[in-house]
């Protein structure tokens, strides 16, 4: 009985545990290898006698080195930051209060228009951004942190909302209804009580959208032309892709160090989030 | 300390459901009022109107000389124990307690006086750093109230605040609760639907049905003279036995299938009506010998509940239910005489069911 049992454990659940885990890390990994193997073993081919395509036996930082030294990279990555804080926190401030007008306030209209902002969440970046360079010309913002920080939120203000208003609606309204009668204002009540109590809310909200605004691509390109303007992902791929030539090392280079702020981000805070969810909101 | 008085109050929702109709109570000075009734009878309604949660559709509410329709809930000067406690989560019981306080401007030390003061009383001294999530579900109960009585407010609104006790725990915050009441002395309106509770505790009691006010009295005086057959089912347990009868002619006997019982001078006006007939269980005793007012029938379930017996049995075409002395000893399908005293006996009008 004890022995079926743990044969069982392995195949249902260490064995496709297994294969997903491998199946999701090796992109990372090969971006790892990439990163730190030289240019010799880089662009020889796999067939020569002594290749090693999984692992590199002459770990390198020439690759590093040379994106931090030959591109604008750590400026891209300071662009990146500052972009994505701002734009991040714009959008939680706005999707804080129009996630908890949508949940909480009952108002004519308000169910049609938690679906409208829903619906210019599905409008795709890739038709809104043509209309959105438009504007970002008459305002003369093209080429500044502006353009992106202004445009990005159009895309997470309705995702947070969203986020928000559900997180918002399993928060028992009486602690609302008690703060009122403890002498707060509505308004005081939801500062003081609510987005308190919403703060794992809040702060898987900020995550995603912090992460959509570090990895987003197509306004970056469009709205930031010049080299000391670009994010990330956009001036990797620009400046390391020349013609046909692809700078392999310094591509997989700069994808490591750019994804590295994302990952303290996400490890800090997801401990945050996990203890706030377990902290049960219900009496 | 404060009145409540609440004249021709109504609420009518939105989408059209008529939740209170036309209420009017006065609440007395230092009183405990218990408003009982089914779910959806419009008694947390009544209460969140008064606690100004709810809008008011129409009518009028006063806490002392004031008319308060248009205040918000934090000028009323009221507290409220909700029945999941709405402790805040994020903040220790003593901030839970504090926070009303700290919204009104009270100076920090008074603020720590008062915690501390109801915290003793509630015996919840050693938990004061602890959070929500820490306590168990009799401490949150206390914390709750301790929030509700620092502010020492006029009036206290309780919404079933101990429907998520177990039985035990509930039983013994309900005497803790009359003894509170019975020490700050403030007016208390306390909504549930638990009729042994609304008994035990309220100094007078309103049942409530379909948004009206039923009834309102001392909780003896609603046992005893229910106005109406929703009343006098409603309140007891096990419930009132009810049967439907035929008044003879010259209104001195009341007849059903099987059933021929001599009824009290005041039905004399009402030969030849049908009525419902009203029996308590406890109304019902074994008797010895055959007499004007009683009936043979055949027990067919018996209910040993140590401190009284239930017997289950079929009289007048529908299921009914006695409460007899412990030291009876009956056995199953025996055949049992039970006596009836024609003035324990409650008639209704089989139409408007009042009491007559």
């Amino acid at each position: 009985m004890l022995i079926e049992r743990k044969w069982k454990k392995w195949v249902y659940f260490y064995l496709p545990m297994a294969v997903f885990i491998v199946f999701t890390l090796f992109p990372f990994y090969w971006m790892a290898v990439t990163a730190f193997r030289p240019d010799t073993e880089l662009y020889a081919t796999w067939r020569q006698p002594n290749a090693q395509p999984l692992w590199t036996l002459a770990p390198t930082l020439e690759h590093v080195k040379g994106l931090l030294q030959t591109t604008a990279f750590p400026t891209w990555l300071w662009n990146t930051m500052l972009i994505a804080i701002v734009a991040t926190i714009i959008s939680l401030i706005c999707g804080m209060f129009a996630g908890y007008a949508l949940s909480r306030l009952r108002f004519r209209g308000s169910e049609f228009l938690g679906t409208a902002i829903f619906i210019t969440y599905l409008v795709p970046q890739t038709l809104l951004f043509i209309p959105l360079a438009d504007i970002i010309r008459d305002l003369h913002l093209g080429n500044t942190p502006w353009a992106l920080m202004l445009t990005y939120p159009t895309i997470l203000i309705p995702f947070c909302t969203w986020l928000l208003m559900g997180y918002f609606k399993t928060i028992p309204k009486e602690l609302e209804e008690c703060a009122r009668i403890d002498g707060a204002t509505r308004f005081g009540a939801m500062v003081r009580i609510i987005f308190p109590v919403a703060i794992p809310g809040i702060l898987s909200a900020g995550i995603f959208a912090f992460t959509l605004s570090w990895n987003e691509f197509i306004y970056a390109l469009v709205f930031m032309a010049s080299a000391d303007q670009k994010t990330v992902p956009v001036g990797v791929v620009s400046e390391l892709i020349r013609g046909d030539i692809f700078f392999w090392g310094q591509l997989m280079a700069g994808a490591l160090l750019g994804s590295v702020p994302v990952a303290i981000v996400y490890s800090f805070f997801v401990e945050y989030y996990v203890t706030g969810l377990t902290g049960s909101v219900k009496g | 300390m404060a009145d409540v008085s609440i004249r021709q109050l109504n609420k009518k929702y939105d989408n059209g459901f008529h939740a209170v109709k036309d209420v009017n109570l006065e609440i007395r000075d230092k009183e405990f009022l218990v408003l009982v009734g089914p779910s959806g009878c419009g008694k947390t309604t009544t209460l969140r109107m008064v606690a100004g949660l709810e809008e008011i559709t129409s009518g009028e509410i006063r806490i002392g000389p004031d008319v308060v329709n248009d205040l918000p809930p934090m000028d009323r000067n009221i507290a409220m124990v909700f029945q999941n406690y709405a402790l805040y989560p994020h903040k220790t019981v003593f901030d839970n307690m504090a926070f009303g306080l700290q919204m009104r401007g009270y100076a920090k030390d008074d603020i720590l006086k008062r915690v501390r003061e109801a915290a003793e009383i509630l015996g919840i001294e050693p938990l004061l750093e602890r959070k929500p999530r820490q306590l168990s579900g009799g401490q949150r109960q206390r914390v709750a109230v301790g929030r509700a009585i620092v502010r020492h407010p006029e009036v206290f609104l309780f919404d079933e605040p101990l429907s998520n006790l177990d039985a035990k725990l509930r039983v013994q915050m309900r005497v803790e609760l009359k003894r509170l009441h019975e020490r700050l002395e403030t007016t208390a309106i306390y909504v549930t639907h638990d009729q042994v509770e609304a008994m035990t505790l309220g100094t007078r009691v309103v049942v409530m049905k379909d948004g009206r006010v039923q009834q309102v009295g001392e909780p003896l005086e609603l046992y005893g003279r229910p106005a109406n057959k929703f009343v006098a089912g409603f309140i007891g347990s096990p419930a009132m036995n009810f049967v439907e009868v035929s008044i003879s002619g010259d209104g001195r006997w009341a007849e059903a299938e099987g059933l021929r019982l001599s009824t009290p001078e005041r039905l004399r006006a009402h030969g030849g009506q049908r009525l419902t007939l009203g029996v308590r269980p406890e109304a019902l005793q074994i008797a010895n010998g055959a007499g004007d007012s009683s009936f043979a029938t055949a027990v067919d379930v018996i209910e040993p509940l140590g401190n009284e017996i239930l017997l289950n049995f079929r009289a007048g075409g529908v299921a009914m239910v006695a409460r007899v002395d412990p030291g009876v000893r009956v056995k199953a399908h025996e055949n049992i005489r039970f006596a009836l005293d024609p003035e324990r006996l409650h008639f209704f009008d089989a139409k408007t069911e009042d009491a007559i």
